[in-house]
């Protein structure tokens, strides 16, 4: 096995391989090569870029002793080499606008223009949270066809609107089902946790106060069903299931899993961040599922990763919806719509678990979901589950003989495909293959997750990418694979184009410099 | 002194009613390099299968599981600077914590070196 280093590289090796030996990227791309330094490196002190009049009011008494007494060490620019320093620093960055982003579990889709174009609206862009509600109708009416949207979508009851992103709805969703179990006096103290589940949900399960207890995974990847059933019991609050799961496969038992849970007095919470693989052909109510949240950022296609910000609403089933937090959206039988807070939420929804968030949720996320599920219409969503599933399953079967696919034979994938390290050389890693990657011109997948699966590589392309686009991404990963097989030495100091050479993340990680030099 | 391993890779060093803890060098090679240890709290009490330290490492952060009920005695301070020592020492100076044991009869269902070695060879 591979101690320590699993790539065996450090900085201090020689960073060219010998000649001949710099294999030329199948896809002709080269990284971009901008060296950039630190905007406190770049200009003269004193230089500003605008003109800043000299301050007229004398400094009020009391307050002498804040001035400053030495120098503000600020950076020197003019406005051209501020707007240079961030657009050479933005050149640098890789992003879904420049081509696929293949991380598994991430659903890095592409954002639509109409979307931005729609959340520029000054009826949308303008508004602010604490006006009166006679004034943003249309704001409010958009969370609610939106919610309407989503329930439909799921077959639930009700959907929690506010939550920020998803780890922030499995909250939600745990909270419900712990007000849920008080409230019939029955607070129970253990999470069941697949291993084939998302690594934020047992985090949010521990969060929420409860005891987590690891369930395995099958070989086909799947729930031990026999384990779960064999651990309900009347300790067990309920369990957390990503489905499809991070190994990208449907879990078959579903219904199995949650009527064993509801039997045992549980509530099934169901981790959504893979709902793009599903959306208009199953509704997780009709399975049994109490809770789960939605990553707009994800499906629905709102700006994503350092883009963001997120969003997650939680569909709740009949169970759990009178408990979900406030506030909430509410059209009136006159068609009026209005908001349910604190003030009549004693009489409007008095089981409620408080408040998560200081206002109605993320208004600009909302609109861009919004927008997306209204061009692309019920049977648009279908298609995209269908497209998104079928490019996961050209990757899987274009790729399985040159990479180990651990679940290929047990059928189709579903979002994303799984590879493991398995048939790699000795000395080989996935690491040196996601990084090859990087002289190739792609982001590179998601690695060593999921855990189940030794040295995983886990590729989710959406329905993003044409198959044109597909092709060369394919290409390029069996290129890096078979420069692997060929033991070829230049891999293991890729990448070899981008503006940085493989970094020391041991180091990075074990000694991490977070300041700047010039600051003491 | 007694060495027992567990199914979860720790190892435990058992000496006159205190036991030594640590991850295998199985472990250690499949975590890749260590970056951070988060020790447990000496004078905390911790019940067998708990997890009162975590291991972190370039590819993910693991939870060592205490193979037996105890009180937590002492923990490798040095780790705090130096956690490679568990990748270059697993065995011997990367130690975790050392446990005041609490229920003995624990120990019985633990494995040996013998047992171990056949367990990690079967994986």
């Amino acid at each position: 096995m591979n101690a320590h280093n699993p790539s065996g590289w450090r900085p201090a090796m020689p960073l060219d391989a010998p000649p001949g030996q710099h294999a030329a990227t199948s896809s002709g791309d080269r990284g971009l090569m901008l060296e950039e330094p630190l905007i406190f490196e770049l200009g003269q002190p004193g230089t500003c870029g605008v003109d800043l009049d000299e301050p007229e009011m004398a400094v009020l008494p009391g307050l002498a002793r804040y001035l400053r007494s030495a120098e503000a060490d600020l950076p020197g620019l003019s406005e051209p080499e501020a707007v240079r320093h961030y657009t050479r620093l933005s050149r640098q960055n890789y992003g879904i606008d420049l081509g696929p982003f293949p991380l598994g579990s991430c659903t890095m889709k592409h954002n639509p223009r109409l979307n931005e174009k729609v959340a520029r609206l000054a009826g949308f862009a303008d508004v602010h949270p604490l006006q009166p509600v006679e004034t943003v109708q249309g704001a409010l009416g958009v969370i609610v066809q939106l919610a309407d949207w989503l329930t439909a979508l799921t077959g639930m009851d009700a959907v929690a609107m506010t939550p920020k992103a998803g780890a922030h709805g499995e909250l939600c969703g745990l909270l419900c089902i712990r007000a849920a179990l008080e409230a019939r006096g029955d607070a129970r103290e253990v999470i069941l946790v697949p291993e084939s589940a998302h690594g934020t949900n047992p985090a949010t399960a521990a969060f929420a106060g409860y005891r987590v207890e690891s369930i395995p995974a099958t070989i086909a990847g799947r729930v031990d069903l026999g384990a779960l059933e064999a651990r309900l019991g009347p300790d067990v609050a309920g369990v957390m299931i990503t489905n499809p799961n991070t190994c990208g496969l449907f879990e078959p038992n579903m219904k199995r899993i949650a009527d064993a849970v509801h039997a045992a007095g549980g509530f099934v919470y169901c981790d959504g961040a893979n709902f793009n693989a599903i959306v208009g052909k199953v509704r997780p109510g009709d399975l049994g599922i109490d809770a789960m949240h939605i990553n707009l950022h994800k499906t629905f296609s709102t700006p994503h990763g350092g883009g963001g910000p997120g969003a997650g609403p939680v569909v709740l089933s009949a169970a759990l919806a009178p408990f979900a937090p406030l506030p909430y959206a509410l059209r009136q039988s006159d068609g009026a719509l209005r908001l349910i807070e604190e003030d009549t939420a004693p009489a409007d929804h008095p089981q409620g678990l408080g408040r998560m968030t200081a206002f109605h949720g993320q208004m600009g996320m909302f609109t861009r979901a919004l927008s997306y599920i209204l061009s692309h219409g019920a049977d648009g969503l279908r298609r995209v589950a269908e497209d998104a599933v079928l490019n996961a399953n050209y990757v899987l079967r274009s790729l399985e003989d040159v990479l180990t696919a651990p679940f290929g034979a047990s059928g189709p994938c579903m979002h994303e495909a799984l590879f493991s390290d398995e048939g790699l050389p000795e000395g080989f890693t996935t690491l040196d293959l996601a990084k090859g990657l990087i002289d190739e011109g792609f982001h590179p997948m998601t690695v060593y997750f999921p855990l189940v699966v030794h040295g995983a590589m886990l590729i989710e392309p959406t329905e993003t990418e044409s198959k044109s686009g597909l092709d060369r991404f394919i290409a390029s990963l069996r290129h890096v694979a078979e420069r692997a097989k060929a033991g070829d030495p230049a891999l293991k100091s890729a990448p070899h184009f981008a503006p940085r050479r493989r970094l020391d993340e041991t180091q990075a990680a074990r000694r991490p410099v977070l300041v700047w030099e010039g600051w003491t | 002194m007694t060495i027992y391993y567990t199914q979860d890779h720790e190892w435990i060093a058992v000496d006159g009613g205190v036991g030594t803890v640590g991850i295998t060098d199985y472990a250690q090679g499949q975590l890749g390099d260590i970056t951070y240890v988060e020790l447990p709290d000496v004078g905390a009490s911790v019940a067998k299968g708990e997890a009162p330290c975590v291991v972190d490492s370039v590819k993910a952060a693991s939870e060592v599981y205490t193979p037996v009920s105890g009180l937590v005695a002492e923990v490798n301070m040095a780790l705090e600077e130096a956690p490679e020592l568990v990748n270059e020492q697993a065995e011997s100076g990367g130690w975790l914590f050392r446990l005041t044991l609490t229920n003995d009869s624990e120990l019985a269902g633990l494995m040996d070196r013998a047992a171990y070695d056949a367990f990690v060879g079967g994986l």
